[in-house]
């Protein structure tokens, strides 16, 4: 029997566990412990009522045997009794129980907020404690309901003890990040802010954390705490060491303090008042003069303590990034760290200037620290700093010094961990293609990323190097070169032969002419690879030697030989047996012309994010990744970051070209049917409450509109705008609505109009579909786009009178007439802007419902609309009646999208 | 704010776990399997962060025990490190000396100081003399009720 139990120390549960622990297998401690159980279910059903301390006891064995892994399945209940009693230790485990045990959406919340209620009222501050650790610790959405208005009062109210308060304050936190919506704010608020000023450093504490979580919800309600929490902060930089007694850690001042101060700062931008800015830069100065005075003791606990008030502020400086003078000496007070004795600070040193680098004020000198990082890389002894490293060395890469940091990243790769090399690889990758003044350069360095890693190199990186190529005809040739040489490595990546089998398809022939490289060798060396690939790669192979066979009439022969082959037209896998006979006979039946035009140079690839940079994003998560643009951070030393469009498409190859099929392994695919292309109607749902606008914009057209309507006729200008400076040739349109053609020719720059009129016939729900078809450089382009005309646009207003529409209203009665959709309001309610949008909408004027009238077919429709629109809890509820079921369908389709 | 504590031996045994949000019970095991494996792995003379998932893990070792605190992403590393010496240091000024043990047989404790310390993946109170006096007032409370402790149980 141990003598380790302390305090009110519990023989039986003490016994238990040592059990418990001589136990010599797992079999044997459950065993032990299933005979726990029964004990002690047969004690709480048993008639005797137990007593408090017999109850505590068998409560806390359930918890233990809970923590060692076991699912406990009763007992809840008598955790629950425990709370009423009124000796401490008993209602104390019973809370621990319920913290540790009862999960959030428990149905024995009701009990226990009966009991926390109690305590609270109890005005005894341990009791009380224990309520609110409770709140904190559970947090369900319950407790908030029940407590969320209690608590600020005992979180503001004058009596209210210190320990009491910050657990007040932090359980109020807990609240309101669990259900925001039920902590109400307040004249409690503008109390909070103020107990930054209290005399009690626990209480400033915790009430930093709460304030800090409310102002980065509302900045605005909190913006007076920036002014105290300054001077807060100054007193504490500028207290003897011994000012603060217990609140002192290791010879730093109210570490923990301190720390929080600054970041609730980081919720703001520099402070307006020049006073206060000033008295915080003092701050900030003396904090970075303290890290340059010899420690006051030796221990670890120091130093930290000191230096986590130093990464705060530094973050805050950064964070400001509108004072160059402190920008820099963060910057070399980290450039110090990053030759430290201790890992843990050249760890966050590295991590640290990251950021640093993002600041145009800052890059520069965080780069002259570019041979410390790329030593850090080769000879630390931890993966997690060597990671650090590379991401400094990916984020302060520039123009001036890409070649080095990538040949260095290149050379890491070759013995980098295994968990970060694909990362590693992604990011070679991207700064390759950023950074390339020559394409020469771009492909070795991704030919020799295939190299060395090319296990790690994803699809979105071969696909770019590939996009790129294809999109730059002057290293083309280059790329045909370096591939037909690298290929020749005896063992060489199937990352490679595909690129390999895809460059040389396309430009083959640019290196032909030597006879090193002449199309039967260049087909003999690609072909050597083809039994060792996978079938993708061999799929990608077979699709290569079609475009050989274009390409170079005088192996024709050989490939069909080779297609010919039973391996290749019974071959097992069914993509590999298509395409050998399919492109067998297709190479047999076509003359030269059509298999010049089926097998056509694809064409450049629309300029869009690069693929593997989004991945990136995606392995890194949003935030993570080190802004490496060039245009660095503003001056303005706002909070905000510059507005980057969120990619929506995470291209690759797959979606890429704008005309028909994409891969080259598709080639065959499309080539029998028509060309099919994606309808855009990205921009379609603008066009509900609107007739002008532009509904369509690639990198090579403009497509605006404007439009009118009158009853059942509708007219649309359709203004087509050549935004390169070479012409479009054929080019064309066609609807299936009555059009003007259009010059078959638009100069570059050029803008011209097209009119196309629209009648109405019937209703309908799906839209007219524009197919544009143009010659840019050789390359034809297909476009399609949904153009916006919809039912509501024939609306025509009628003056009616309430009791008309009303009357009208019950007429259409009938259930199928009658659409109601509720929805959550996607822009904010502002009843003007409902207003006016229902007006456009459904040509409803005022308050009253009008009706509008409807014209289709010829016929008219009566129909009326009433748009129930009360701005309450953030829904709509839209209400449609019409004659006929299809009509009311679709308006409430198009109108249920609108608000 | 901070996430999770968990206190495991040298062996992978886990002593004490604190959840600072609502997790199901199998994603714990989970989590806690993941930064055993991870943590126990680490060279000596490593640093003492980590990044896991949108986390950082800060750990320590104490004699047999490792301490493994998780903070979110724009915490401070170095004074989560403290916060876990801090709770040494009250788990040591409350058993006098601290060892495994102690944690082992009076785990109700050692989260009692946990809930003094820290609230809701906050700190709540870093001052020790403030904890320890939190502490032991509550030790004074019990009730001395000397029958009970030689009660006669079936099991010990």
């Amino acid at each position: 029997m141990p003598t380790v139990s302390k305090g009110d120390g519990m023989r039986g549960l003490a016994v238990f566990i040592s059990d418990i622990r001589n136990c010599k297998s797992k079999e044997a401690e459950i065993k032990r412990i299933n005979k726990e159980l029964a004990n002690i279910r047969s004690k709480f059903k048993g008639d005797k009522a137990l007593d408090g301390y017999s109850k505590k006891k068998y409560v806390c064995k359930l918890l233990f045997i809970f923590l060692l892994g076991h699912d406990i399945d009763f007992g809840h209940m008598e955790a629950v009794n425990l709370l009423s009693s009124n000796k401490y230790t008993e209602k104390q485990i019973g809370y621990l129980f319920i913290s540790v045990l009862v999960n959030s959406n428990s149905d024995l919340i009701r009990l226990i907020n009966n009991g926390i209620k109690n305590d609270l009222a109890s005005r005894n501050p341990t009791f009380m404690n224990l309520a609110l650790h409770c709140i904190a610790n559970v947090g369900s959405r319950e407790m908030a309901e029940a407590f969320a208005f209690e608590i600020p009062s005992i979180l503001v109210a004058g009596d209210t003890m210190d320990s009491v308060k910050q657990s007040a304050a932090l359980c109020l936190l807990r609240l309101n990040r669990t259900s925001p919506d039920l902590v109400p704010m307040g004249e409690w608020t503008a109390r909070v802010v103020h107990l930054l000023n209290d005399q009690h450093l626990g209480v400033v504490t915790a009430a930093t954390s709460l304030i800090t979580t409310l102002a980065q919800k509302s900045p605005d309600d909190f913006k007076t705490s920036i002014s105290l929490a300054v001077a807060r902060l100054s007193r504490i930089v500028t207290s003897a060491s011994i000012d603060l007694q217990d609140y002192t850690y290791y010879f730093v001042a109210a570490p923990w303090l301190s720390v929080k101060l600054l970041r609730l700062l980081q919720c703001y931008p520099p402070p307006e008042d020049a006073a206060l800015r000033s008295r915080l830069t003092e701050c900030l100065e003396t904090i970075l003069n303290k890290a340059q005075e010899p420690p006051k003791s030796k221990k670890v606990q120091h130093s930290n303590a000191k230096n986590a008030v130093l990464f705060e502020a530094i973050s805050l400086i950064i964070h400001h990034d509108s004072e160059p003078t402190l920008l820099v000496r963060a910057c070399n007070q980290l450039g110090q760290f990053l030759q430290h004795r201790e890992t843990n600070l050249r760890y966050l040193a590295l991590e640290s200037m990251c950021t640093l680098a993002s600041s145009e004020f800052s890059h520069e000198a965080v780069k002259t620290h570019i041979d410390t990082v790329i030593n850090a890389l080769k000879t630390e002894r931890d993966v997690s700093v060597r990671q650090r490293a590379v991401d400094l060395l990916y984020a302060m890469c520039d123009r001036s010094n890409a070649k080095q940091i990538v040949a260095e990243m290149l050379s890491y790769l070759e013995t980098a961990d295994y968990s970060i090399r694909e990362e590693i690889v992604l990011k070679v990758a991207i700064l390759a293609e950023k950074y390339a003044v020559d394409y020469t350069w771009y492909v070795d360095t991704i030919l020799n990323l295939i190299r060395v890693a090319g296990d790690y190199v994803s699809e979105e990186v071969w696909y770019r190097v590939i996009q790129i190529v294809i999109n730059r005809d002057d290293v083309q040739g280059y790329a045909a070169k370096t591939v037909f040489e690298a290929l020749h490595a005896p063992a060489c990546h199937e990352n490679l032969v595909k690129v390999g089998g895809y460059i040389l398809g396309e430009f083959g022939n640019l290196i032909a002419g030597d006879s090193r490289s002449s199309p039967l060798v260049q087909f003999s060396l690609l072909h050597s690879k083809f039994h060792l690939c996978s079938v993708p790669t061999r799929a990608l192979l077979l699709s290569a030697y079609i475009k050989f066979i274009n390409l170079f009439p005088e192996v024709k022969a050989t490939i069909q030989d080779v297609l010919r082959s039973d391996s290749q037209l019974r071959n097992a896998d069914v993509e590999l047996q298509q395409r050998a006979v399919e492109y067998l006979k297709l190479s047999c039946i076509a003359s030269t012309d059509i298999l010049a035009t089926v097998l056509e140079e694809m064409p450049p690839f629309p300029e869009r994010e690069s693929s593997i940079l989004a991945k990136l994003k995606r392995k890194k998560g949003p935030g993570k990744l080190p802004d490496i643009d060039e245009n660095r951070r503003n001056v303005n030393g706002s909070s905000e970051h510059s507005f980057r469009p969120p990619f929506t498409d995470v291209l690759n190859l797959n979606s890429s070209p704008s005309t028909g099929p994409s891969l080259l392994v598709d080639v065959f695919s499309d080539s029998s049917t028509s060309v099919s292309v994606d309808v855009s109607e990205d921009n379609f749902s603008r066009f509900v409450c609107k007739n002008n606008g532009v509904i369509y914009e690639n990198q090579l057209l403009q497509i605006g509109l404007k439009s009118e309507y009158r009853q059942n006729l509708g007219r649309i200008y359709v203004f087509y705008g050549n935004k390169t400076s070479t012409q479009f040739l054929s080019f064309s349109s066609f609807l299936n609505v009555h059009a003007k053609s259009v010059d078959p020719i638009i100069e570059g720059g050029a803008q011209v109009q097209q009119i196309l009129n629209i009648e109405c016939v019937s209703d309908f729900t799906d839209a007219p579909v524009l197919n544009i078809q143009f010659r840019y450089g050789g390359t034809l382009q297909n476009i399609a786009v949904k153009l916006p005309v919809m039912l509501n646009k024939f609306f025509q207003p009628t003056e009616m009178t309430s009791q008309d529409f009303f009357q009208r209203w019950k007429q259409l009665g009938a259930p199928q007439q009658e659409v109601q959709k509720i929805f959550k309001a996607q822009y904010p309610m502002d009843t003007d802007v409902t207003k006016a949008k229902v007006l456009v909408l459904l040509c409803w004027n005022g308050v009253d419902p009008n009706p509008a009238n409807f014209v289709g077919a010829g016929v008219i429709h009566t129909k009326s609309t009433q748009g129930g629109l009360p701005p309450q809890t953030g829904m709509y509820r839209l209400t449609l009646r019409t004659s006929r079921e299809s009509v009311s369908q679709r308006l409430c389709e198009l109108l249920g999208e609108q608000f | 704010m901070m996430r999770f504590l968990l206190l495991f031996s040298r062996q992978g045994k886990l002593r004490l776990q604190k959840w600072f949000t609502p997790i199901p019970e199998r994603e714990k095991k989970k989590i806690i399997r993941e930064m055993t494996t991870m943590v126990l792995a680490r060279q000596p003379r490593s640093c003492n962060f980590l990044h896991w998932k949108d986390l950082k893990i800060i750990y320590k070792r104490y004699a047999s025990l490792y301490f493994c605190l998780a903070i979110e992403n724009h915490e401070n590393e170095l004074l989560a490190l403290e916060v876990i010496h801090r709770y040494v240091e009250l788990l040591d000024k409350y058993f006098g000396n601290v060892c495994e043990l102690d944690i082992i047989f009076n785990f109700e404790k050692a989260y009692f100081i946990l809930d003094e310390f820290l609230l809701g993946g906050e700190i709540q109170e870093t001052s020790k003399q403030i904890v320890n006096r939190c502490i032991e007032s509550s030790d004074m409370l019990q009730e001395d009720d000397s029958s009970e402790w030689y009660e006669v149980e079936l099991f010990g």
